[in-house]
């Protein structure tokens, strides 16, 4: 599909923010800047901006523990986003969330998710809203969480109810530090989710372009009333299941091997510079721009106001 | 008014919200039933009465029949809920909580807090429950302990059908995510229901009798028992206070503590087991904010620390009773000090 310069551009922007905010937080917690539980997102970035460059606000996804990259793809504020996940009051959910369960649903986010497998269910209830609004909606899920009988009932019930859910496996070949070919007793996620009665189809999940395709086909099918369907995107994780991950479950030079082959960004850059669509001084552009944008929002983090104990009950009713 | 049975008023009050919010679906198990079968849908109409017609009136796209699958049940009404839609669940027996917890506990309760106040989720998860039915251990359970127990849930446990009425409006209309509990043994209990509209705000107790002597606490069928118990002790000359505490979150505080205050002497009559209960809960509560007031211990009538059994001898023994509630009311008034 030719996609304007613009929209290149755009993709692009959404996949180098994804990387630069993750390696900044990759950085940051080293430094102990930041609490808690993190699960980055680096390496999948095609999968998110694929998906989510054909998205509107009344589109839905919903997400994982590896959730900043469908988060910026989707459109969250990406400043309220590094707020949040160093526990300010002005981030994006109060502080009340972190890193593992970001959400803006006015942006059509419906949350990272810590429990693996929980999405898929959700997915199906957006799914019968956005069957009355001639929408989508999307369920981002991995390789862990395809083993879940969560997300064999929400297939299942996506199928009899005949729903626009599309369920997005991001196959990254570990559930948390145990191999796809180990812990998915299938032939693949693809052939189990046809068995389940839906289309379900392969995409190169480093290749932008490969994602994008795809998904527009399956939008299409899906918005045409014909039900839910399933893509599976073989990418790369290219940091370990959380920070602080010792990752000795890799083989020897694995790590460098995807990053010097299996790259999403420098794979996009390499396809739309041979192709003449986009100059180097275009990209080193956004470059640079994606990078102030990233020192402004830890910056403003750093500077944010903190929660006080009068905000620990606060917004667990609308009223009680 | 007009005299209807609890199961009546249900299925007359989601119709009545149906008609008035075009946005409020439902879904559950067979609450249409007979979908895919020779039969032909409305075959059923939910096994316990209480969706008869809705399909047939209102569509497939809003009264949603359902596969066996609890935890996509909860998150498919929890999905819609979050983008617009308001959402009843139907969850045929309570009991069945355990396949969907994450649902409710980790999903429901909680995003409204996790995504700092950005999101409403108005879903009325509706739960069966309760023992007397031999049912047996995994179909006889009661809930209103756990759901409680979990900040961001609202619990229901209506006992007349008038108060079926107003609390089941209250819980569809209501923003926040509601576990609206249903005693299987009171679906045929009939009462007088006024014809208007109106909703019972949360957190108000409904005082069943009057009585100087002893407050009685209860919810959902314990309170027919505790009604029963109060009309014996009043012949003999004992009068008790009956509470129905109607919603257990939020609760209704100041009516425990100003009867415990006028009592002096708390009955607490829970179908759950006796620890980490209601009953141990509403002890707690009135240890730490009525203790002053108090001239005996506090006595608990519940099931012993045992599941549900299934033998009719069992289950009787099991449960409590008129005549248990009316032995603890007994030790209570005969409590001297030292």
């Amino acid at each position: 599909m030719q996609l304007s310069r613009e929209a290149l551009l755009k993709a692009y922007r959404q996949m180098k923010t994804i990387r630069m905010f993750e390696e900044r937080l990759h950085d940051e917690i080293a430094l102990g800047e930041i609490a808690g539980f993190t699960h980055l997102y680096a390496g999948q970035e095609a999968c998110a901006v694929g998906v989510c460059e054909h998205l509107g606000p009344r589109d839905y996804i919903i997400s994982t523990h590896r959730g900043h990259g469908h988060c910026i793809a989707k459109g969250c504020d990406v400043i309220g986003m590094m707020k949040e996940i160093y526990g300010s009051l002005e981030g994006l959910c109060k502080g009340k969330s972190g890193s593992m369960h970001i959400a803006d649903v006015d942006v059509g986010m419906l949350g990272a998710n810590g429990i693996v497998g929980a999405g898929a269910p959700i997915a199906v209830g957006a799914g019968i809203t956005a069957k009355s609004n001639g929408t989508v909606s999307i369920c981002f899920s991995g390789d862990g969480a395809c083993n879940q009988g969560t997300t064999f009932e929400a297939m299942n019930m996506a199928v009899v109810l005949k729903l626009p859910v599309i369920f997005v496996f991001e196959n990254n070949h570990y559930s948390e530090h145990t191999g796809e070919a180990y812990a998915v007793g299938a032939e693949s996620m693809t052939t189990r989710a046809a068995a389940f009665g839906m289309k379900a189809i392969k995409a190169d999940g480093i290749d932008f372009f490969s994602v994008y395709d795809a998904m527009r086909e399956l939008i299409d099918y899906c918005t045409a009333g014909n039900g839910p369907a399933s893509i599976e995107l073989d990418c790369e994780r290219f940091y370990g299941h959380f920070e602080g991950d010792p990752q000795r479950y890799r083989g020897k030079g694995e790590l460098d091997r995807i990053r010097e082959e299996r790259d999403a960004i420098r794979t996009f850059r390499k396809k739309v510079t041979d192709a003449r669509l986009l100059e180097d001084t275009d990209l080193d552009r956004v470059d640079a721009e994606v990078t102030a944008l990233i020192d402004e929002a830890v910056a403003a983090s750093k500077a944010a106001r903190r929660p006080t104990a009068a905000d620990v009950t606060e917004d667990v009713y609308i009223s009680y | 008014m007009a005299t209807k049975m609890i199961r009546d008023v249900i299925r007359d009050t989601i119709d009545t919200e149906m008609a008035r919010d075009d946005s409020l679906i439902m879904l559950g198990e067979d609450i249409v039933g007979g979908n895919g079968a020779a039969g032909g849908p409305e075959a059923i109409g939910g096994i316990w009465g209480t969706s008869g017609g809705l399909w047939a009136k209102y569509g497939p796209d809003r009264v949603i029949d359902t596969p066996i699958s609890e935890s996509a049940i909860i998150g498919a009404a929890a999905g819609a809920a979050l983008t617009g839609k308001r959402a009843i669940a139907e969850i045929m027996f309570a009991d069945f909580i355990g396949v969907c917890m994450d649902q409710i506990w980790n999903q429901v309760a909680k995003f409204r807090y996790m995504f700092g106040g950005k999101s409403r989720c108005p879903i009325t998860i509706r739960m069966p429950y309760g023992a007397g039915f031999n049912a047996a251990p995994q179909h006889s359970q009661v809930i209103h302990q756990f759901v409680t127990a979990m900040p961001g849930l609202k619990v229901v446990m209506p006992t007349t059908p008038a108060d079926t009425k107003g609390l089941l409006a209250q819980s569809i209309r209501d923003d926040d995510p509601v576990i609206f509990l249903e005693h299987k043994a009171l679906y045929g209990v009939k009462g007088e229901v006024p014809d208007e509209d109106y909703v019972i705000p949360f957190g108000n107790a409904r005082q069943v009798t009057q009585g100087d002597d002893i407050t009685i606490l209860a919810t959902g069928m314990m309170v027919g028992l505790a009604e029963k118990a109060a009309a014996d002790l009043a012949q003999d000359g004992i009068g008790c206070d009956l509470l129905d505490l109607r919603t257990t979150s939020p609760l209704d505080e100041e009516a425990i503590l100003d009867s415990v205050e006028q009592t002096g002497r708390l009955l607490i009559v829970d179908e759950a087991p006796p620890r980490c209960s209601l009953a141990t809960d509403l002890s707690a509560l009135v240890a730490q904010k009525a203790f002053a007031s108090l001239k005996a211990p506090i006595q608990m009538v519940t099931p012993p620390h045992s599941p549900v059994p299934f033998a009719r001898e069992l289950e009787s023994a099991y449960l409590p009773s008129p005549d248990k509630i009316v032995a603890a009311a007994t030790r209570l008034m005969s409590y001297r000090k030292g």
